[in-house]
């Protein structure tokens, strides 16, 4: 049986061969992926198995890798949203105003600070959104279907408002250098505030679907455990870093876009484990709503929503065809030739996963001499095998979904 | 008392004398260069220096230089945190373009296990020492390195596209 699905030199061959269990049993080997309903996306482990247990894993990726860096060393500036949009597509805005504050620190624009705050609002409601699928589909990897489909609508309210905010929905190519491309509509801000009202409800109910229920304790606790020494080494950040007890935050480390004027705790845990994890994305969704709440509380009057910088940010259409500067500059933006200073950039986020960076070489033409993305999911999913070794096959099932890893962060 | 990068720099200086040079605060971020045989002793340095303490590796990644003398047409760029007093550093290492290898730090930090060999596939950046060097994104079977600049983005032979005409090419003209 083995044979077929490995060649005879792997590794797994020999150890099957070589080992013999007093019983008379055999271990065996079980491909998990690269597609299977239960991984929430195209990663392949080759798992070797002593009947239930994982003995050991062997994880495959890149099944969708785009080469997102190759083709943004081809791109102007402005086109390399988009591909940011694709990489934790759960949450796109934060990728996208991550990537238009690298470049804001390598022009040295200053943002307004009502766009900021808008900025800051719509992250949050990415942060929500994304901690909202990871929890849910938790739910319905342990059994509970009913708590992912009752929360799932609100994720349907949080992208009508993005859709309100730039027309797009799950890739959402917010944003231009210097703040938002239009003005938020009245609509916006209507839709936030409905979401605000109802959404607090629904998830304090999910929450108690959950967080005190027997089978999903069961499940969950000290299920895919890892200290806070271990998981530092294998580079984790963000709240699977938190629920291991580490309160790094780049939030709070190093605030971009006005964070430094809300106050928020950082929610942490203790052992590490499903369960922790679970309850510290549960904990960051309520500050999250706090965030919004006081950005809208502190939220500056006028109708500021981008930095006064003609030489990057488009002028207004009707501008274009009757002012001769607006036309200049329209040109000069969309072939790309706005003047860049040579520099290296990095500017790290605080993503829905962790520390999103963005690592920018230029050399003064118009486009990025390199660009990397340090993708969080990359970085942690290296500590898988080890997370799931001894641990049943279910709960390698329950623990992926825990990590919430991303295909397309994972692949880029 | 905050760590102040005169510190960083002075240390390294004298714990390794001429082979950390090119010091530069680079608007947020204190920058310097190593020469590419120490790169394992100074991050192991900085690692476990009691007042450095750059406990955490955040990225590493390659660059390709064509352009550059043969000695420097690679580099490897290594970005460390320290929590503990909130500073960052970035490391730079310039490699040999005819055979570009460098000492792995898998053994220092275990994150850059997967960054080496994601630097090892898309730049054929040889790491010395690694566990495990093989391709993770690309296929196995693939023979080239396609982060590196002579490696053309799409099939030179496209005619229905010209990059040209959306400003989409590398240079103005």
């Amino acid at each position: 049986m083995s044979e077929l699905l490995l060649p005879p030199e792997h590794r797994y061959a020999k150890i099957i061969q070589e080992r013999h269990n007093e019983d008379g049993s055999e271990l065996s080997i079980l491909n998990l992926g690269p597609t299977h309903p239960a991984t929430h996306g195209i990663f392949q482990n080759i798992l070797l198995m002593d009947g239930e247990k994982i003995l050991e894993a062997e994880p495959t990726i890149g099944y969708i890798h785009r080469a997102f860096e190759k083709i943004a060393e081809n791109r102007p500036f402005y086109q390399i949203t988009p591909l940011t949009d694709r990489m934790n597509y759960c949450s796109s805005p934060i990728n996208n105003m991550g990537w238009w504050m690298t470049l804001e620190k390598l022009l040295g624009v200053e943002v307004p600070k009502r766009a900021q705050y808008l900025r800051v609002i719509v992250m949050e409601l990415a942060r929500i959104t994304d901690h909202l699928i990871c929890n849910s589909i938790l739910g319905v990897d342990t059994g509970a279907y009913t708590g992912f489909l009752y929360v799932f609508q609100f994720r349907e309210k949080v992208y009508e408002i993005y859709e309100e905010i730039c027309g797009a929905r799950l890739t959402t190519n917010m944003g231009r250098i210097g703040g938002f491309e239009r003005d938020w509509s009245p609509k916006a801000f209507e839709l936030l505030n409905t979401f605000l009202i109802d959404f607090p409800i629904a998830w304090k109910e999910f929450e108690n679907l959950f967080e005190r229920n027997r089978i999903f304790i069961d499940r969950t606790v000290n299920v895919g455990a890892i200290t806070a020494e271990k998981a530092m080494a294998y580079g984790f950040t963000g709240p699977n870093l938190r629920a291991a007890g580490v309160d790094y935050d780049v939030r709070v480390a190093q605030p971009y876009s006005s964070y430094e004027d809300f106050d928020f705790i950082v929610p942490v845990g203790k052992s590490g484990d499903t369960y922790d994890r679970f309850c510290v994305r549960n904990a960051e969704v309520w500050e999250s709503i706090s965030i919004i709440k006081q950005a809208l509380a502190k939220m500056p009057e006028g109708n500021e929503f981008h930095a006064d910088v003609p030489e990057y940010y488009l002028p207004p259409k009707e501008d274009v065809y009757h002012n001769m500067e607006s036309l200049i500059y329209h040109f000069k933006i969309v072939m790309g030739e706005i003047p860049v200073p040579v520099a290296e950039i990095y500017h790290p986020v605080e993503g829905g996963n962790g520390e999103l960076g963005f690592y920018l070489v230029t050399d003064g033409s118009r486009t990025p001499y390199r660009l990397h993305f340090r993708r969080p999911c990359f970085i942690y999913y290296q500590a898988y095998p080890e997370m799931i070794k001894g641990a049943l096959l279910s709960d390698a099932i329950v623990i992926l979904s825990s990590l919430n890893v991303i295909a397309g962060e994972l692949d880029a | 008392m905050a760590l102040e990068t005169i510190e960083i720099q002075e240390k390294l200086v004298a714990t390794f004398g001429s082979a950390v040079f090119q010091f530069d605060q680079e608007k947020d971020i204190f920058s310097f260069e190593v020469d590419a045989d120490k790169i394992t002793a100074v991050i192991l340095f900085l690692k476990n220096d009691p007042t450095l303490r750059f406990h955490f590796l955040t990225d590493l990644c390659g660059i390709h230089y064509p352009d550059n003398e043969e000695e420097r047409q690679f580099a490897v760029v290594y970005h460390l945190h320290n929590w503990y007093e909130n500073k960052r550093i970035k490391i730079k290492s310039f490699i040999n373009g005819a055979k570009p290898e460098i000492k792995t730090i898998s053994n220092i930090f275990l994150s850059s296990n997967w960054m080496e060999r994601e630097t090892w596939d898309f730049f054929g950046i040889n790491f010395i020492g690694h566990p495990q060097l093989k391709r993770i994104l690309n296929m196995d079977e693939m023979i080239s390195h396609p982060m590196r600049k002579e490696f053309p983005m799409e099939d030179s032979g496209r005619t229905d596209k010209d990059d040209r005409f959306f400003g989409r090419t590398t240079i103005n003209s």
